[in-house]
């Protein structure tokens, strides 16, 4: 794998905000482009798209997608979000998720979106939905801290 | 399912039944009526972190589902259909950049509906984990089949 220096990722992570090009940050963070994750930017809003993809199947009978990708799914969204939206020296650190499955989530195009419940000046603490056909009827969410200082 | 519970058979659900645990290559590690073991080896596809190569925390989360999942199989000697309801996980240090990873579950209650698990991830010492986990799942989650309808085809 083709590491960069901390100061690339900064720069990239500058230069995606100047130009509104999201595509880089998926580019250059492997599993982004292993999920294939894509950001939409509907009224300024953040949300993140998993695309509907076999290998995601944890549950082949009902059939429904693995409850890991769905984790990593919400704790992606939020770190996206952070990303995007806030000054960072570095990549922002997981310290904990709390991931609650709401309904059992079809292997279809899913989204979600974080919101930062209390961005404190070493903690982000994060809220995090996901859904798919019906915004209404979430499949899940998590709340997360992140270290990001 | 009557026949005796088994490394073998897991792996078979793993890499028959459950796709995305295929696609990831996961491994039965151990495997006894109190916990399983499973195994992922470092793939660089799996970084959240270009700087360092570090683990992204999701594939850490897929890991710790699973495992938690098939230590209730373990525990209760059969397949049924679970869901997980609820998982916490706590990130206590970072995964260290091409080390395999080792994720080991306990289910220790279940009551006539849900099954509670604890779980660690580790490279190579479970005293000094990179992350600890508890998870509540759901038990009969589906009138559906259990996975092990798909490997009996199959397998």
């Amino acid at each position: 794998m083709d590491r960069m220096t901390a100061e690339e990722f900064v720069a990239t992570i500058e230069q995606s905000k100047k130009e509104k090009n999201w595509t880089r940050i998926f580019d250059m963070i492997p599993y982004y482009s292993f999920l294939g994750i894509r950001l939409e930017t509907p009224d300024d809003k953040f949300i993140c798209v998993l695309p509907e993809d076999k290998k995601f199947i944890g549950n082949p009978i009902l059939p429904a997608l693995h409850g890991g990708v769905v984790g990593a799914f919400l704790e992606s969204t939020a770190l996206v979000h952070l990303l995007a939206t806030q000054e960072v020296s570095r990549v922002p650190k997981i310290i904990n998720i709390t991931v609650e499955y709401l309904r059992s989530a079809k292997p279809v195009v899913t989204y979600a979106e974080a919101v930062i419940t209390k961005p404190g000046r070493r903690i982000a603490n994060m809220r995090i939905e996901a859904w798919q056909e019906d915004r209404q009827r979430p499949v899940a969410s998590a709340h997360a801290n992140f270290l990001v200082s | 399912m009557s026949t005796p519970f088994d490394i073998t058979q897991i792996q078979n659900i793993i890499d028959t039944g459950i796709p995305h645990c295929a696609e990831i290559g996961m491994k039965v590690h151990e495997m006894d009526d109190d916990e399983v073991i499973f195994s992922l080896p470092y793939q660089d596809r799996f970084a959240g972190n270009p700087v360092n190569g570090i683990l992204h925390g999701g594939i850490i989360t897929t890991l710790i589902d699973t495992a938690s999942g098939m230590c209730i199989y373990a525990r209760l000697q059969k397949y049924l259909p679970i869901a997980t309801l609820d998982l916490r996980i706590d990130y206590l240090k970072p995964a260290i950049p091409g080390e395999e990873l080792f994720t080991r579950a306990t289910c220790y209650k279940t009551t006539q509906q849900i099954a509670f698990t604890r779980a660690i991830a580790y490279h190579t010492d479970p005293n000094d984990p990179v992350a600890n986990s508890v998870g509540t799942f759901m038990l009969k989650s589906s009138s559906g089949a259990a996975l092990n309808k798909v490997t009996v085809g199959e397998g």
